[in-house]
């Protein structure tokens, strides 16, 4: 487990490698951030200074080079927007984000792992109907949409929990359901299926043979059998999980890094991007070392 | 004679499908004495693994026991509580299935999962079950039994695996060990090793055992008695012997014709034209008539019963009612 751990952890160097290359040409071919920075009058003098100050006149390999430099001292450059180093301003945001998605994660799988499991052993029953069209219906309704909807509800009309922003257990309360209830319609499709694999298997029907209680042949020999093509697919969702922090931190104007980066591109705020996105990145790929490890846990057959 | 420790009467298990009500087991009866092999034979789809279901009580949806009864020891089997079924599972009636590659569980090991039903159904403790889980691995020959207690399936061969779900079959003493092809996944070599294994171990405890297989070899070796089953029913009922010196019912002389001798070299191995139909299709006369050699226009009009030719000797065909009247 140590080897495979430091092996995994050296492969990420690369994939690191390779993403700031993507996140620089991404910049690179997004165009001039001056024009925003300048007021709209002013001259091409001006403009063509502010561009050389920046180094953005100098050819594509030699603005990598410095670029790759700093990435090296961990230094993204200026934010143009802050006036300061960028990836300070990016890590200050992280907690934020951080916070939303492990609520979100909690919430997903407090509601997921039930009804997933327990809608496979009730197949085509009444509850499973309702779980299954549930999901799909949870599935098709935007981040965004439900989001607006709860807070009309529950802050506008009723009044329990704060409109917008961060603070305490009741500002997380709204955000978390909005992200974690979507996560969790997908979630528990997902088990569902899988639990219902495996229920067919030879081994599940050695079990029931044994004269073991339903309760234990589900939630023993079954669900840790069908928990793992969930936590692969669960990490490669990480990605659709990051996606759905931006827009849920938007809505509810919740300070993390989603609602940075938005900013960030809408300003072309070109330090601030690279750094938050170099940072999703990296969050997306350690949540995919951790889904190898706990496959390895989960499994006694995995070798690597 | 001792009193029958299993007695089927007119079993009938029936899968609800999309396309109708499947007769996968109609009417089938028989009985099993303390310390008594009994074999079922038949091709794919006569409803053997379906009977062993049916008496373990684990026919899943949409497949349903219809009609008749199961006795254990007296006690009607499809009327019993889940509960006391569960008991029953495991402890006094317990099954070897066909694939030991697929039949245990890859995520736990192989000592977790025999002292599974030692620690449930004989109470005992994590470590009393352990002492007893490897004494049973020992029991049934597999060398290094500690260490193969602690290692997980994949890690075994086919024949090891089997071994494993013998131990873990016969770890409560069973009273009746249900056997649902348990050598069909395995190499030729390791097949008689683990019928060899099967009949020694359950000698010592008496304990019966209802075999399920295609395999006239195996029936010839270790089985008292022997009902050959077709399209759900029983079409043949006898002791061994009478078996292979007196088939009665073409289907088990097409059987027997069709599995190897040594003897008697030939080119070709004989068989039974066509297969076994899909239940149900067959409505009217007997079941055996789209493949019988000997059918006459009675056999696809009328169906024939399961008649006494001698007190250890029933038959399900037109051809014997008719000798009986010509005597």
């Amino acid at each position: 487990m140590g080897k495979f751990l430091i092996r995994r952890l050296l492969q990420i160097i690369p994939v690191l490698f390779i993403i700031s290359f993507v996140v620089f040409c991404l910049v690179f071919v997004a165009g001039d951030p001056v024009a925003l920075m300048l007021p709209e009058d002013a001259s091409p003098e001006d403009i063509e200074q502010l561009r050389e100050s920046l180094g953005l006149n100098e050819p594509f390999h030699i603005q990598y080079f410095t670029y790759m430099l700093g990435l090296f001292q961990l230094d993204f450059g200026e934010s143009f927007r802050y006036g300061q180093s960028a990836l300070p301003i990016v890590l200050e945001r992280l907690p934020a984000t951080l916070e939303l998605a492990a609520a979100s994660m909690i919430v997903a799988i407090v509601i997921a792992i039930p009804l997933g499991i327990w809608s496979a052993t009730k197949k085509n029953s009444p509850l499973d109907l309702l779980a299954t069209g549930g999901s799909v219906l949870w599935k098709a309704m935007p981040n965004f949409w439900l989001g607006i909807m709860l807070i009309l509800l529950f802050s506008v009309t009723l009044g329990w929990f704060p409109v917008s922003g961060r603070g305490n257990f009741s500002h997380l309360v709204l955000p978390a359901l909005t992200l974690g209830t979507g996560i969790a319609a997908e979630m528990t499709r997902l088990i569902r299926s899988s639990m219902l694999e495996i229920l067919n298997q030879d081994y599940i029907r050695t079990a029931k043979s044994k004269g073991i209680r339903d309760f234990y042949v589900v939630n023993k020999h079954a669900f840790r059998n069908a928990l793992i093509p969930v936590v692969t697919i669960t990490a490669l969702q990480t990605s659709t999980v990051v996606g759905g922090t931006l827009i849920t931190e938007t809505v509810f104007s919740w300070p993390g890094l989603g609602q940075l980066l938005i900013q960030a591109v809408n300003t072309r705020d070109m330090a601030i991007v690279q750094a938050s996105v170099f940072i999703i990145a990296f969050f997306v790929i350690l949540m995919n070392l951790l889904a190898d490890i706990i496959y390895k846990l989960l499994d006694p057959r995995i070798k690597y | 004679m001792a009193e029958a420790l299993l007695e089927i009467k007119d079993l009938k298990t029936y899968f609800h499908t999309e396309n109708g009500v499947v007769p996968s087991v109609d009417g089938v009866s028989f009985s099993l004495k303390k310390g008594e092999t009994i074999a079922i034979v038949g091709e794919s789809g006569s409803g053997k693994s379906v009977t062993s279901l049916s008496i373990m009580g684990l026919i899943g949806s949409p497949g349903k026991i219809e009609g008749g009864e199961v006795l254990f020891e007296g006690q009607d089997l499809t009327t019993m509580s889940k509960r006391n079924m569960r008991k029953l599972r495991g402890n006094d009636i317990a099954m070897i299935f066909q694939e030991p590659l697929t039949s245990l569980n890859p995520l736990f090991t192989v000592g977790n999962q025999i002292s599974e039903s030692i620690r449930l159904h004989q109470k005992a403790s994590k470590e009393e079950a352990k002492i007893k889980s490897i004494e049973m691995l020992k029991k049934v020959g597999i060398p290094r039994a500690e260490k193969v207690y602690s290692s997980y399936p994949h890690l075994l061969s086919g024949g090891m695996r089997q071994r494993v779900m013998i131990a873990m079959a016969l770890s409560c003493n069973p009273k009746l060990l249900i056997a649902d092809e348990p050598t069909t996944a395995l190499d030729v070599t390791i097949q008689a090793q683990i019928l060899q294994l099967m009949k020694n171990l359950t000698n010592e405890n008496d304990t019966s055992i209802m075999l399920i297989t295609h395999d006239l070899g195996v029936v010839a070796e270790m089985v008292d008695t022997v009902i050959v089953m077709y399209a759900g029913q029983v079409v043949e009922y006898t002791d061994v012997f009478t078996l292979f010196k007196e088939p009665k019912h073409p289907y088990t002389k097409g059987l027997l014709d069709s599995t190897p001798k040594i003897h008697e070299l030939k080119d070709e191995l004989q068989s039974i034209e066509g297969t076994v139909p899909a239940p149900g299709t067959i409505t009217q006369g007997c079941k055996f008539q789209t493949r019988c050699t000997r059918a006459t226009a009675k056999c696809f009009v009328e169906e024939p019963e399961l008649k006494e030719l001698s007190s250890n000797h029933k038959v399900r065909c037109w051809l014997h009612e008719q000798e009986e009247v010509a005597i």
